[in-house]
């Protein structure tokens, strides 16, 4: 990176941290962020599976919404007008997954949303947040304040993230998996989640920008807890079967071919008390109702040649025309082996079916599998 | 004779046979390599063209042939354990040997201290 290309990103709270680490930095969405750490991919990988992994999120966004009426009921039913979930059943303290969708029933951005008692919070992805900020002034602009909150974002992932982060902020160990719990630091408020995108039990806490610098310091000094890039933040998600907007899902691609109709409730879908009223409910209530024509799937290919984004996916090793494509691919340093995502029609994307990906030149066979590719280690109870 | 090219390839000359593999600086950069795949014996090489691929857990990497030539031998152990590449690239970690078709190919390239000064 030139002296030119580094000036104009931004820089996240912790950039003298990943400094001081020896990260790699690289430019991503508009910030310098740590690629890898002298301690590497494959490694710091494995380490957050095994122990902790600290990682720097400070590039998403965050987004207050705020009823102007003071009664969270009129700003759940907001939300619910461009999310598809169930926004007014999320209780106090609670966190819960959704996207917002496109008017032709794609995801403009998948998100976080937790209930904070007089307000929502709304994490986004980084290269989305402009976008889904002014979606969401748009949408809800008149019943809601939409206001975005400079703060840092860090998360602590793996089977020891609860002991690391408990010394330092003792709730930690009395939350489960998506518990929201705000938390007041020296210099202004903060939220410690029990989520995270490994796929591993862990914690994302948001924070002032200096409360985030000590907190990160001092979980550091625990040498169960390294700082992790995002080169293993991707192989750690696609290992736990989760989406990256703008590969495996995007603004063509609905939350059903995208396999997260999980996340759409019965309330939402045709019959239920709040059915549709959301951008797109048109083609995705259909879809649900009658199945999509194509699929998420996971992917195993067979041999050890790694199988990534773009790829054609074909039903036979002669077959002339590609069937789908991989979104995701590469390789799982906790399976030892290349692992990928991608999108196949629907008589296709059936756990057992072998599909050809073809890489420079060669068709190789892959299984189709379920996701995730491991089991998640979430603390559920 | 040992010369570098500026796509981060080493050769090592013995004869008309050319030892060839990817700079520790490549490697460096690369990071953990999970996955090699070298031409077959007795394949031709282009001067240029992608003649190996090395893959990290992020991306592949061409490896481009840095002479015309025929594949005599490759390294079987840099197919097995990858990582071998990663951490000894100038060593253990070689890729393939290549009997060279135009000697006067290598006079483009860059001796050992060309090379330091290239990469910084």
């Amino acid at each position: 990176m030139t002296a030119d290309t580094a000036s104009s990103l931004l820089q996240t709270p912790l950039h003298a941290l990943h400094q001081e680490a020896g990260a790699r930095m690289v430019p991503f969405a508009g910030y310098a962020m740590p690629l890898q750490y002298p301690l590497g991919l494959l490694k710091e990988h494995l380490h957050t599976r095994k122990a902790a992994g600290l990682f720097d999120v400070s590039h998403m966004g965050q987004i207050a919404v705020r009823p102007r009426s003071g009664d969270l009921a009129d700003a759940a039913r907001a939300l619910e007008t461009v999310l598809p979930i169930d926004v007014v059943g999320l209780k106090p303290g609670r966190q819960r997954y959704g996207f917002l969708t496109t008017q032709g029933g794609g995801i403009l951005d998948d998100l976080m949303i937790a209930n904070l008692g007089d307000h929502y919070l709304l994490v986004v992805n980084a290269a989305n947040k402009a976008a889904g900020l002014v979606h969401l002034l748009d949408a809800i602009g008149t019943p809601c304040s939409v206001e975005p909150i400079d703060r840092a974002l860090i998360a602590l992932q793996g089977p020891g993230a609860e002991g690391a982060l408990a010394r330092h902020l003792p709730a930690a160990a009395e939350m489960r998996f998506m518990d929201a719990r705000p938390i007041a630091f020296a210099d202004g408020e903060g939220l410690i989640v029990r989520a995270g995108y490994t796929g591993e039990d862990g914690f994302e806490i948001a924070l002032p920008a200096e409360a985030a610098l000590a907190l990160a310091r001092a979980l550091l000094a625990d040498p169960e807890v390294k700082p992790i890039g995002l080169g293993a933040r991707d192989s750690l998600r696609l290992e736990a079967g989760l989406c990256l907007h703008g590969s495996d899902i995007d603004l063509e691609t609905s939350p059903v071919e995208a396999g997260l109709s999980w996340a759409i409730p019965t309330v939402r879908r045709r019959g239920g008390d709040r059915e549709g009223g959301f951008p797109g409910a048109e083609r995705i209530l259909a879809e649900l109702a009658d199945g999509p024509a194509r699929l998420r799937v996971g992917l195993r290919p067979e041999g050890r040649t790694p199988v990534r984004a773009g790829a054609p996916l074909y039903p036979a090793g002669d077959a002339a025309e590609p069937a789908g494509r991989v979104t995701s691919g590469g390789f799982g340093p906790s399976l030892d082996g290349p692992i990928a995502m991608g999108v196949l029609p629907s008589a296709l994307a059936v756990p057992g079916t072998q599909v050809f990906a073809e890489v420079r030149g060669q068709r190789l066979p892959c299984a189709v599998v379920p996701l995730p590719f491991r089991p998640a280690g979430f603390k559920r109870s | 004779m040992l010369k570098y090219t500026d796509e981060h390839e080493w050769l090592r000359l013995e004869g008309d046979v050319a030892t060839v593999g990817i700079t520790d600086h490549a490697a460096e950069q690369l990071g953990d390599l999970v996955f090699v795949e070298l031409p077959k014996v007795g394949a031709t090489l282009a001067k240029g063209a992608a003649a190996a691929v090395v893959e990290s857990v992020k991306a592949a990497s061409d490896v481009y042939a840095p002479v015309d030539g025929e594949v005599t031998e490759i390294n079987d152990a840099a197919v097995s354990s990858p990582e071998s590449v990663g951490t000894d690239p100038q060593g253990a970690g070689w890729l393939y040997r290549v009997r060279l078709s135009d000697p006067s190919q290598l006079d483009g390239l860059m001796d050992e201290a060309a090379y330091r000064a290239f990469v910084g």
